[in-house]
């Protein structure tokens, strides 16, 4: 029943392998966010529509909503048994339960807000006259967004991308549900932790849990650092 | 105010802590466990029963940790002992209530499982669900089925690890997973009974599903607990045992 396993830097590999996966998890999920959160933020802010106050609410959702609920949804909408689970199916091939894939979409939607709101702040807070100015030099407006306004608000861009990396560092519920803790595809470190300790394998468990800690702390402070600029 | 809301909280729910037995079962009990709790209190309708599941490792784990529980039920004989070991749990308490059943479940009802190897092997499965081997017996004894066919090496990239044997027939009733190693009890049991096609996985694949139970130290001073230990020994429990596919063992009366 032990398993035994080298070591690296006092670590069991296998906690390397969860902490490299999760942190390519965060990455990952880290670029899509910035790249749909945006200009969400953006036409969040700027938006008369209708349906704006109903799509800002639900964006928010992820914040109060337990994980579990996030997790059966998902579960019910991966199963290839019908769509969109059986659309996916039929081009990738493979099911997106249990993978790396679905991990990321999972994670896309769980840590939206913690993307998207610290955007809408830092796209808020730059004086529209500038942004004005730069329309009446003939620049196309989405240019204007990713050239002019962004780079702007770059602090507070870069406090939302930080802050959607930490929160999806510590995914759990989410991941427990549609992750299977397949060992370098799905275990993320939070997972792997929560293994150890279920094994009371406590020396892993501590120094995996002080890894995440300082991860943790650090990432935090930057984005206090990034916000502090931002005013 | 959220201190205050708790304490009130925590005041109501100790109202009855006399009357009250505090079960902690392993994942495959989930389904029995509702109808040996309605057998229990027929016959005493004073004692409120409250069953938390999980895999028998994490139950363990809760209970060295001083979490509440007066009568642990395991799916297998080892926790209970380790609790003994650790004298978490009065050895004279520990008894035998049944023996499970390992079964391999397909939710597709036309899938062909007369041979559990070539099921296994079949191209068309692309996830195999098991619970998990180091805390779930089920698990356990699904990873020594899968090294005596020879195929759990073979069959790794294919397997995807549930927290139990619950959410383990779960993976596999949702469609994501093909194929999962299951406890017996789940088939019989109302939400799955009918559905899909399966097989039970012989029990020479793997040492048996011998499951234990203990009295924790906690619950030695409650005498809810001692009146459902004989409770699990008496026909009315053993028949619910049976109905849900185990093997019980041998009245003892």
């Amino acid at each position: 029943m032990v398993e035994t396993s080298a070591t690296f830097l006092g670590l069991p590999t296998p906690l390397w392998q969860a902490l490299g996966l999760t942190l390519r998890l965060a990455a990952i999920t880290t670029v899509i966010l910035g790249l749909i959160g945006l200009p969400l933020a953006h036409w969040l802010n700027t938006s008369r529509h209708r349906l704006a106050p109903f799509i800002e609410t639900l964006v928010a959702l992820p914040i109060v909503l337990p994980p579990t609920v996030i997790g059966f949804y998902l579960l019910v909408a991966f199963s290839p048994q019908h769509a969109p689970g059986s659309w996916w199916q039929a081009i990738a091939g493979t099911p997106l339960a249990f993978t790396f894939t679905g991990l990321v979409i999972a994670s896309v939607f769980y840590s939206l807000p913690f993307a998207v709101q610290p955007f809408q702040a830092a796209l808020r807070s730059v004086p529209i006259e500038l942004l004005d100015a730069a329309t009446s030099l003939g620049t196309s407006p989405r240019r204007v967004f990713w050239r002019v306004h962004v780079p702007l608000a770059r602090h507070g861009v870069a406090a939302g991308l930080t802050l959607a990396f930490a929160h999806t560092l510590g995914e759990f519920g989410v991941v427990l549900m549609i992750g299977g803790s397949i060992p370098g595809v799905t275990k993320v470190a939070s997972i792997a932790l929560y293994d150890e300790v279920q094994k009371l394998n406590y020396p892993a468990a501590h120094a995996f849990a002080a890894v995440l800690l300082v991860l943790s702390f650090c990432l935090l402070l930057t984005v206090t650092f990034l916000q502090r600029r931002q005013r | 105010m959220i201190l205050r809301v708790l304490f009130f909280v925590t005041a109501v729910s100790g109202l009855n802590a006399a009357e009250t037995l505090r079960v902690a079962a392993a994942a495959n009990l989930v389904h029995a466990m509702t109808d040996l709790t309605a057998a229990f209190q027929d016959t005493h309708p004073d004692i409120k029963v409250e069953t938390s599941f999980g895999a028998s490792g994490s139950l363990v784990a809760q209970i060295k940790h001083g979490a509440p529980y007066d009568v642990f039920l395991s799916a297998d004989l080892d926790y209970p002992q380790a609790l003994i070991a650790t004298e978490h749990a009065r050895e004279d308490s520990l008894t035998i209530f049944a023996v499970g059943q390992l079964a391999l479940w397909s939710s597709h009802a036309e899938r062909d499982m007369r041979d559990l190897a070539t099921t296994l092997r079949s191209p068309s499965i692309q996830k195999i669900a098991i619970a998990n081997p180091a805390t779930a017996p089920y698990g356990r004894a699904a990873r020594q089925a899968l090294m005596q066919l020879g195929l759990w090496t073979l069959l790794q990239p294919k397997l995807v690890i549930a927290e139990n044997i619950s959410q383990t027939a779960q993976f596999v009733d949702s469609g994501n997973a093909d194929l999962g190693f299951v406890a017996l009890s789940s088939l019989k049991s109302p939400p799955l009974a009918g559905r899909g096609a399966w097989q039970i996985v012989p029990a020479s694949l793997h040492s048996p599903l011998v499951q234990g139970a203990v009295i924790t130290k906690r619950g030695a001073d409650n005498p809810a607990a001692r009146k459902f230990m004989d409770f699990l020994r008496s026909d009315v429990a053993r028949n619910v045992f049976a109905r849900y596919g185990y093997d019980v063992p041998a009245s003892r009366e």
